[in-house]
């Protein structure tokens, strides 16, 4: 089949590899049919996360058609599903618990056992990604193998069109828990750093929970008009001190729930994110938390900090003493997708969610290369992108949904969303 | 049991001279990780240089965590506990009977009876060769502890135990893999001891990992898949 494959720093390509094959009973083999690329697959694009190897098929954002089954799957051959990017057994202790990207069965002896010397604990496993994960195929091809596929996979009803449900497989949920770990209150206001499409979903979500108000922060336009067709307020990073502004717009109290959907990554031509860059170039650290120093500084007394944002090992001049002088709580966490995907599913078929609005591009499989290069290249422009291995070409889509959101007074009174317990 | 160390090389079958792949592919990863690792080790350096207090032993943990080892030799080659979500009862029963012991033991290619109620094992090792160990149970509680050692016509010398108490709070079982294991004599048995120091210990974790994943989730977790390496195939682990 056609897959692609990481080989190096800025250096992916799409490869002819063996085609995936039943090997455990609970197993099952996805023929895909979408597979997005995303703000995490930069990283690893960027070489900033250890234990990538040559050769390595990316991916985890995907969903498709079910093609074979082992003979524990539940599934049958033909279902359309989604696959959540974390791989959980349902069966272990933080399974059981709802907290299924901390599984611990799903990272195999070996591999687990690095991640336990770099994290303490063996990590989760996740679909394309690095060894410390697990260092399972992903699906940005055109087959992949699914792992405990009774448990994972959600079955979408006929008649919902991909691009409405791929985005279950991580950021809609990602962006869905980072809102929830950020603890919103009636009343409150909510700062997200970063509009891509985790900070975008995560604007939705704080809405949709009740967040009286959110600033969206970023310096791509693009990025920020669809913050404020969903009705965020925003702020260009570039243009205003932000930290004053952010207090100016609170009345000097602050926000009170920050949400980091940046990542290790932060842009920023400030003395601690530079000497960070070449830190982490250097691998002397792994991070550049320029824009979460900054949420920790702006946001009020008392408040609550929610990082979906990745990062990878140790950061320097962590600003220890404000978070616990200024009586802050931190969440964080890889996404545990399969709690949310089918309040989630309910949510969309209702009408209460879209996911289409920001997907700016659709490109067939054997274009993925170029498609990291532009997603990594002209983030304005590429808001996100959408592969179809069956597809030729590229297709560019006029986004920006936001003229159907209803003006702000109305939705500041929409009860709250239902509490999400799977 | 799985993490047989060789120490009488001239007992031990060659099959492969070259190194093989996996402990290349192994030797690889690690590097990888290495700079990301250093910061992890620089605070386990720092754990270990502080000292430990003299006087009687006050603290409830196993003795395999205190700092102050008693001589090298008597120290457990590998002792690690996990839990496991399952009833005492079933993980006893599963690893009383040894034949399924190469679902979940990766080095293991064979177990087979011998004479007066021990079992003799032919056991993978390092750069593509086998060793054979004869053990006898030393101890059988049922549902609580199992205990074993190896006769003298083993290529090592081993003993272990696998206990079973019942986690706190109804959280299934804790699961206990203590081994130990001679160093081996003559001066080729120590430099292949020497050698591949780590591997048993690395072995006895990993089988107790896997044990774990097939009794909670009915399977060995694998991460077989496709990749761009023609070294791999599809339906194999990888590294
Ligand atoms: N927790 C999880 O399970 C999970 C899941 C998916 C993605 N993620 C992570 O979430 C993060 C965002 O993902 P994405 O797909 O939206 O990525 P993205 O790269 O598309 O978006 C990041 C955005 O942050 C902006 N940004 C950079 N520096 C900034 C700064 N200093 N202040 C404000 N904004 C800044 C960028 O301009 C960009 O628009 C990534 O780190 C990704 O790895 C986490
Ligand atoms: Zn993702
Ligand atoms: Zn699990």
């Amino acid at each position: 089949m056609r897959a692609l494959t990481w080989h190096g720093r800025h250096d992916v390509r799409v490869d002819t590899v063996p085609d995936p094959e039943i090997v455990n009973p609970r197993d099952a083999i996805l023929k895909i049919t979408s597979t997005a690329i995303c703000g995490s697959d930069l990283h690893l694009y960027d070489g900033y996360i250890p234990t990538m190897r040559a050769g390595d098929v990316l991916g985890h954002e995907f969903m498709g058609e079910v093609v074979e089954t082992g003979a524990r799957s539940t599934l049958q051959k033909g279902q359309r599903v989604v696959v959540p990017f974390t791989i959980s057994c349902g069966n272990c202790f933080f399974c059981n618990k709802q907290q299924y990207s901390a599984c611990d069965n799903s990272n195999p002896a070996e591999t687990a056992d690095m991640s336990e010397l770099l994290m303490g604990h063996p990590m989760g496993a996740a679909f394309g990604y690095a060894h410390l994960t697990g260092g399972y195929a992903g699906g940005q091809a055109e087959y992949v193998r699914v792992p405990y596929s009774d448990v994972g996979p959600i079955v979408i009803p006929d008649g919902l069109p991909d691009d409405q449900v791929l985005f279950l497989s991580d950021i809609l949920p990602t962006g869905w828990m980072a809102a929830e770990n950020a603890g919103i209150e009636p009343g409150d206001t909510v700062a997200v750093w970063g509009c891509g499409p985790v900070g975008l979903f995560a604007i939705q979500s704080a809405l949709i929970m009740g967040a009286a108000r959110v600033i969206a922060i970023d310096e791509y336009p693009r990025r920020l008009q669809l913050a404020k067709e969903l009705g965020a307020e925003i702020i260009d990073y570039r243009e205003v001190n932000l930290l004053e502004a952010l207090t100016e717009m609170t009345g000097g109290i602050g926000p009170d729930a920050v949400i980091d959907c940046v990542g290790m990554e932060s842009h920023g031509l400030t003395v601690d994110n530079v000497v960070d860059t070449v830190k982490a170039h250097t691998f002397l650290g792994t991070e550049r938390p320029h824009a979460l120093r900054q949420m920790i500084i702006a946001c009020r007394k008392g408040g609550r900090v929610s990082i979906p944002g990745v990062y990878g090992g140790f950061a320097d001049k962590f600003p220890l003493g404000q978070l616990m002088e200024k009586g802050l709580t931190i969440k964080s966490g890889q996404t545990h997708v399969q709690k949310y995907t089918k309040p989630l599913l309910d949510l969309i078929q209702q009408g209460k969610i879209d996911t289409t609005f920001l997907i700016s591009h659709h490109a067939g499989l054997e274009l993925a290369p170029e498609m990291y290069r532009h997603w990594h290249d002209e983030q304005n422009t590429y808001t996100k992108i959408v592969l179809k291995p069956g597809m030729v070409g590229c297709e560019q889509i006029a986004g920006g949904r936001g003229e159907q959101q209803e003006p702000r007074e109305q939705r500041d009174l929409q009860p709250r969303a239902p509490e999400l317990v799977g | 049991m799985a993490e047989a160390q060789p120490n009488q090389p001239e007992r031990i079958k060659e099959r492969d001279s070259s190194i093989d792949r996996a402990t290349a592919q192994k030797a690889l990863l690690a590097g990888g990780i290495a700079a990301a690792a250093a910061g992890a080790a620089f605070l386990l350096a720092r754990k270990s240089n502080a000292t430990a207090p003299d006087g009687p032993v006050i603290s409830d943990a196993p003795a395999w965590t205190l700092k102050k080892a008693t001589k090298q030799a008597d120290r457990p080659i590998a002792a690690k506990t996990l839990l496991i979500g399952r009833p005492r009862a079933e993980l006893y029963a599963v690893w009383k009977d040894y034949r399924r012991f190469p679902d979940f033991m990766e080095n293991v290619e064979g177990i087979e009876p011998a004479d007066e109620g021990a079992s003799r094992w032919t056991i993978k090792a390092p750069a593509g060769k086998t060793v054979t160990l004869v053990t006898r149970i030393r101890e059988d509680i049922p549902d609580r502890k199992i205990s074993w050692e190896s006769l003298p016509e083993s290529d090592i010398e081993t003993s272990g135990q696998v206990e079973f108490e019942d986690a706190p709070g109804g959280r299934g079982t804790f699961v206990s893999l203590v081994m130990s294991y001679a160093p081996p004599a003559g001066r080729a048995g120590q430099l292949v001891a020497k050698l591949f120091a780590r591997e048993p210990n690395i072995q006895a974790r990993h089988d107790l990992r896997r044990f774990k994943q097939l009794m909670e989730t009915g399977e060995v977790t694998t991460n077989a898949s496709p990749s761009a390496r023609p070294s791999e195939s599809p339906a194999q682990p990888r590294v």
